[in-house]
């Protein structure tokens, strides 16, 4: 019985392999070679991985990818727990509540950027009406901190809704007899969050940051609708910069070694947060 | 209860871009340029005739509904058993394994455009829907085993042993017993899946040239096609709304009920 595991694992592998496992191969593969159009390919070793490094654009779209990963995780992580709990814990106000949140999930990702798009642009857009009123100028396509701010915005407004959801789902998961408890120890609210809430939402916090995580710096279609990677490459991120590298790019090597980069980096970094999390939970004392 | 106001506040926040497109796919194009108006003044349906009269955009509705189905039955069936095994047995190496499935969802599918063009080529799948259903299991199936195992682990293992016990075979069990426990489990599980393929962009436009084209790449291809013809994408935005509107109301009292079981 001991191959069971393996049999029930098979179908997931198989799926896999088609849709993960051979096209890595295949990146791999060509991020070692120089394949220009027209010729034959021949062995370049580390030196595809050397070029994209020195690449003055592929740092800044890093940097900027590391610094918007990080407004977006402490603005949305934050927002998104007080929100769960403002949510109501039964009655038809969570339906509601529930659906409304699952809306913004459901746009397309591009739908998102022409929502956002038509909602900022100068000449048919509410927005910059709207700071016009109170003597602000904005333009999303000229300034680059208008661009900035406005593709943050749009990022809380798609995503704190799931970060609510997956909050209140651990919410709900932890027993009102919990609660009871504190209430008899006259805990205040603050110290009935702290010691009560908190570490019982480790788990689903940890889901949610991840999740956050992995996906804004994937980041791709909305910015590429809303700004175009402008104004400039102010908002170039690292999949612009790497899709500009695959398709645009005459240079299939070069484009592998970005992916390959890419992927090291996302892996890597969600490992360190997945242990710094772990750690953290462990330190206040709980043993959930 | 005061707090609940917050809550209110956002949702009204959440609710105003949304708005905004709706109001604008009301609107001629004329009013749309001209002046600035909080609700249509010339409310007109134009907009969404023709799109509703035209192949180019029904067609990408259809495709595209149809490849998120495709991938949610594909990525379903295959992530039930495997989260089975993750749940329920201690074999070598599981742990490294789960992380990997995990290090899947976490593939920019920038990074993967070109391997999957190449690889899709040489199987003729180019431009069908199978291309895009099968790419989508990137990152839908280590999404889907990760909810899936959550809720297994959460049915106490008795329950299996009991039904043995009781002289179920494996498969009946399964049918009778387990999947109705995890019926929530699966609907969210198949609300993630469906939502994730659905709104996916980059594979989708890589992996489809004129037949299999799903509407998201439909709206980003008129887009980009000159002329501004805002009011009908501002009607198409809205269509493309409208599915996804539709699954969170079905599945709405599924939902609940997965999310009090506490994983998401």
């Amino acid at each position: 019985m001991k191959q069971r595991p393996w049999l029930f694992l098979l179908p997931a592998l198989l799926l896999v392999s088609i849709s993960a496992f051979i096209p890595l191969m295949t990146v791999m593969n060509y991020s070692q070679l120089t394949l220009l159009p027209g010729t034959q390919p021949y062995f370049a070793g580390l030196e595809n991985f050397v070029a994209i490094l020195q690449d003055p654009a592929f740092q800044g779209a890093l940097g900027r990818q590391f610094l918007f990963s990080f407004l977006v995780l402490i603005t949305e992580i934050p927002l998104g727990l007080a929100l769960a709990l403002c949510m109501p814990k039964d009655g038809p106000g969570v339906g509601v509540s529930l659906v409304l949140l699952g809306i913004p999930l459901l746009i397309p990702w591009n739908v998102v950027g022409i929502i956002w798009r038509v909602f900022t642009r100068s000449d048919i857009g509410v927005l910059p009406e709207v700071f016009d009123w109170v003597g602000v100028t904005y333009n999303v396509s000229q300034f680059t901190g208008d661009a900035w701010w406005t593709v943050l915005a749009m990022d809380i407004w798609h995503w704190t809704p799931l970060v609510v959801l997956i909050c209140y789902a651990g919410l709900q998961a932890i027993p009102e007899e919990f609660y009871m408890a504190a209430k008899i120890d006259r805990a205040s609210p603050w110290k009935t969050f702290r010691y009560v809430t908190l570490p019982n939402l480790r788990g689903v916090l940890i889901i949610a940051v991840l999740l956050r995580l992995m996906d804004s710096f994937k980041i791709y279609a909305e910015p590429f609708v809303l700004t175009g990677g402008g104004p400039g490459s102010a908002t170039t991120f690292l999949s612009t910069y790497t899709s500009r590298m695959a398709i645009g790019g005459f240079q299939m090597g070069r484009g592998a070694a970005t992916s390959l980069i890419y992927f090291f980096i996302v892996i890597l970094l969600s490992f360190v947060v997945y242990i710094i999390m772990l750690n953290l939970g462990q330190g206040a004392g709980n043993d959930s | 209860m005061k707090k609940q106001y917050y809550l209110i506040l956002f949702l009204v926040l959440l609710m105003v871009p949304i708005y905004w497109m709706l109001n604008m796919s009301f609107k001629p194009n004329s009013e749309i340029l001209q002046q600035l108006t909080f609700y249509p003044h010339e409310f007109t349906l134009k907009n969404y005739q023709e799109i509703l009269s035209s192949e180019f955009w029904r067609s990408g509705y259809i495709n595209s509904i149809s490849m998120a189905l495709m991938n949610v039955t594909f990525v379903t069936i295959t992530a039930l058993p495997a989260a089975y095994a993750f749940s329920r047995w201690n074999f070598r190496g599981d742990k490294h394994l789960f992380f990997w499935f995990l290090t899947n969802r976490m593939a920019p599918p920038a990074a993967f455009m070109v391997p999957f063009f190449i690889l899709y080529s040489n199987f003729n799948l180019i431009d069908t829907y199978w291309a895009v259903a099968l790419a989508h299991c990137l990152f839908n199936l280590p999404l889907a085993i990760w909810i899936l195992e959550g809720f297994m682990s959460g049915i106490p293992k008795e329950i299996d042993e009991m039904a043995f016990l009781d002289g179920h075979s494996f498969p009946s069990f399964v049918w009778n017993i387990f999947l109705p426990l995890i019926t929530p489990g699966i609907a969210v599980t198949a609300f993630f899946t469906f939502m994730f393929s659905w709104v996916e962009l980059l594979l989708a436009r890589t992996l489809t040239n004129e037949a299999a084209q799903p509407i998201t790449v439909t709206l980003t291809r008129s887009l980009g096609a000159g002329g501004w013809d805002w009011g009908v994408l501002a009607a198409a935005g809205v269509l493309a709304m409208v599915p996804g509107a539709i699954i969170v109301y079905l599945v709405r009292d599924l939902l609940a009920t997965g999310f009090s079981m506490g994983r998401v």
